[in-house]
């Protein structure tokens, strides 16, 4: 197997609490807490999970946005920071954000938007002006009709076309995708999901997708990471880990979803209570107090990724590591709950 | 005393502004005491301004609403001063998206519920604060006698939807309007909430409409469907129906956008184009120029809604009624 395109070892972010007399610190949020996950060339990696999971702040780290605390990130074997700067990272790996207006610069066209960034990096103003109408008809929006206009003169679906062509403007390699259909409605969100998948196809992109929505995570995604409160509860190839997910946090999400079946409809939520805050997360694995299987072990050490049959499918439980002290552990080892 | 809980007849909402929007443009339904119906659509459809109608929440001076509107037997649209205060919180109760919002920031829980109480039953702050207690228990948060005195802002997101849900049926409504009150929270956290309004719906025998852009939700929690387009109801019926036989084809475009069920690397059925501005009153059929069954009678009148069955109807030229 060829080395991963990106690489992402032991990150972590922590975001320091400020509070009370003279600006002390009086907490931490562990917002990020030690993920490891590698995304081969050309794949789709979905990242899932509730709010304060972490998932966005990882789309942050990765493309440098905010500087890790601890870990390393490896794009094409290069180390960012000694090996590779943040210039050229961002060259190769670009984000498109959940809000399409707030991720514009309402002063510019579409036109001025998109070409501002190849104008920075050195290219002549007639070529990026070029680059950018080119963009523009790429993502389906006739550059004659829309390269003058401003954001507010656009509906979101329209915005976030644009933020994909400035995403593009570098020919970067990975696109960070963090809700970025989100906050379309749905007949629009099938639009900017079959564009995705043309460019994709088209440019050869990898894509980082992020998201909420289980349905649209496994229409786009080759293989998903699950988060939980700042750490990777599971990841795997999506058939995989959608029909048989090992992590019981994971189950629950996705006995979560509503049913589209209104015969069998959701009798009992999976999961009570909110998930935790970040700050303070509880100890062991993070999930023990809201999970069903829970053991004493659970809330003592942190049971790390665990490599599950299907290959490439992890998943950060106690019940599947044999011997790890939890009541179901050996009867259940190794098999995908 | 008339049958029905809700009748909306011929309903026309305009906002006037700047520019006038045709907001709801003929809507008409009706909901049986202790029925759910789900308003369906998206962003601009008018599901949630006609939710609004029904307690009349929208601004006196720049809005023109026609048509019918009987909530319980009474014109909503005829209320003034304190009967209007009667009707809000007292027969018809709404929840919304955002219960930071709904919320008062500055009184606590308790409070906030016992003075709708108070107001609307002429109770004491006893027994005021007892029903508040009682309320809490009922939407199943933990120490409910801890959380009477907590304020809003020590709650988590769940459980002040919880609290807004306490609120608004402290005073036993007849009319449950619920605007989106899942929306802006995790999934594991929604469906608790869904259970938990389907429960709460079944147990205080109340009608409720609810309105979503989400049609898992409006599943969980339906027991009819009616799909907004351009302030028109464009499709009507049983929450079964609506789902495994969908006629209109805006319909049918939603539920294969939902993605359940999607083939992976297959192109999805996207719905082209956008949704009208709704500056003048359609004409026409709304969804024509994004229609990929259109015909060219789409263009000429507003499609007639069209009787498929018991309390089954499609806005579409091309339906076939029952015979």
């Amino acid at each position: 197997m060829s080395a991963p395109l990106l690489s992402v070892s032991g990150l972590t972010k922590h975001f320091p609490l400020k509070g009370g007399l003279f600006g002390r610190s009086t907490g931490t949020v562990r917002a990020v807490d030690g993920i490891t996950f590698d995304v081969a060339e050309g794949e789709t990696l979905g990242i899932v999970g509730e709010s304060g999971c972490g998932k966005s702040t990882t789309a942050r780290l990765l493309v440098d946005l905010i500087t890790p605390d601890s870990g390393s990130i490896r794009l094409g074997g290069k180390e960012i920071g000694p090996d590779l700067s943040v210039r050229d990272l961002r060259r190769q790996v670009q984000m498109v954000f959940q809000d399409s207006y707030a991720s514009l610069n309402p002063r510019l066209t579409m036109e001025d938007a998109i070409s501002f960034g190849p104008m920075v990096g050195g290219m002549a103003g007639n070529k990026a002006v070029a680059l950018a109408r080119d963009l523009l008809a790429r993502v389906g929006l006739d550059p004659s009709r829309f390269a003058g206009r401003y954001p507010h003169e656009l509906s979101g679906g329209q915005r976030q076309r644009v933020n994909i062509a400035r995403a593009l403007a570098f020919s970067p390699k990975i696109v960070v995708l963090d809700e970025a259909v989100s906050a379309l409605d749905k007949s629009v969100e099938a639009q900017v999901l079959n564009l995705l998948a043309d460019l994709k196809a088209e440019l050869g992109l990898t894509y980082i997708f992020i998201s909420h929505d289980l349905n649209v995570v496994r229409y786009m995604s080759d293989r998903v990471m699950v988060m939980y409160l700042g750490q990777v509860a599971e990841i795997g190839p999506v058939e995989a880990l959608y029909a048989a997910p090992a992590h019981p946090y994971s189950q629950a999400l996705l006995a979560a979803m509503p049913s589209m079946d209104p015969d069998r409809r959701t009798m009992e939520a999976p999961l009570a209570g909110d998930p935790p805050n970040p700050i303070n997360p509880p100890s062991g694995c993070r999930f023990h107090t809201r999970c069903r299987l829970a053991d004493t072990v659970c809330s003592k050490g942190d049971p790390g990724l665990y490599v599950m049959p299907e290959a490439g499918h992890l998943a950060a439980c106690h019940i599947h590591v044999p011997g790890s002290g939890h009541r179901d552990a050996t009867s259940r080892a190794g098999v995908t709950a | 005393m008339s049958a029905s809980l809700v009748e909306l007849e011929n309903l026309t909402v305009r906002f006037h502004g700047e520019r006038t929007v045709h907001a709801v443009n003929g809507v008409s339904f009706t909901l049986k005491a202790g029925e759910t119906l789900g308003i369906l659509g998206e962003s601009g459809s008018g599901k949630s301004v006609t939710l609004k109608t029904l307690l009349r929440l929208l601004p006196e001076n720049r809005t023109e609403i026609g048509g019918g509107v009987r909530v319980d037997g009474t014109d909503i649209l005829k209320l003034e001063g304190r009967a209007l205060a009667d009707h809000r919180g007292g027969t018809a109760s709404m929840i919304f998206q955002d219960p930071m919002l709904a919320l008062d920031p500055v009184y606590t829980i308790g409070e906030q519920i016992a003075e709708a109480v108070i107001r609307h039953e002429g109770v004491s702050s006893a027994e005021g604060m007892a029903r508040a207690l009682d309320m809490l228990t009922r939407v199943r948060i933990p120490s409910p006698e801890r959380r009477l005195k907590a304020y809003p802002h020590e709650m988590s997101g769940g459980m002040r939807q919880r609290a807004m849900i306490a609120l608004a049926l402290a005073c036993r409504p007849k009319l449950l309007l619920a605007d989106e009150p899942t929306t802006a929270l995790d999934a594991t956290v929604q469906i608790q909430i869904l259970i938990l309004l389907r429960d709460l719906q079944r147990e205080f025998g109340m009608g409720m409409i609810f309105v979503t852009h989400d049609i898992g939700v409006a599943v969980e929690v339906s027991d009819r469907v009616a799909v907004m387009y351009a302030g028109e109801i464009v499709e009507t019926g049983s929450v079964r129906d609506l789902i495994r036989d969908p006629r209109h084809p805006y319909t049918k475009g939603l539920l294969a956008a939902n993605l359940h069920g999607a083939v992976k690397g297959a192109r999805l059925h996207a719905i082209p184009g956008a949704p009208p501005a709704l500056a003048e009153v359609p004409k026409a059929c709304s969804f024509a120029p994004r229609c990929p069954v259109k015909v060219s009678g789409c263009d000429n009148n507003r499609p007639p809604s069209v009787v498929l069955g018991e309390a089954r109807q499609v806005r579409c030229i091309l339906a076939v009624p029952a015979p």
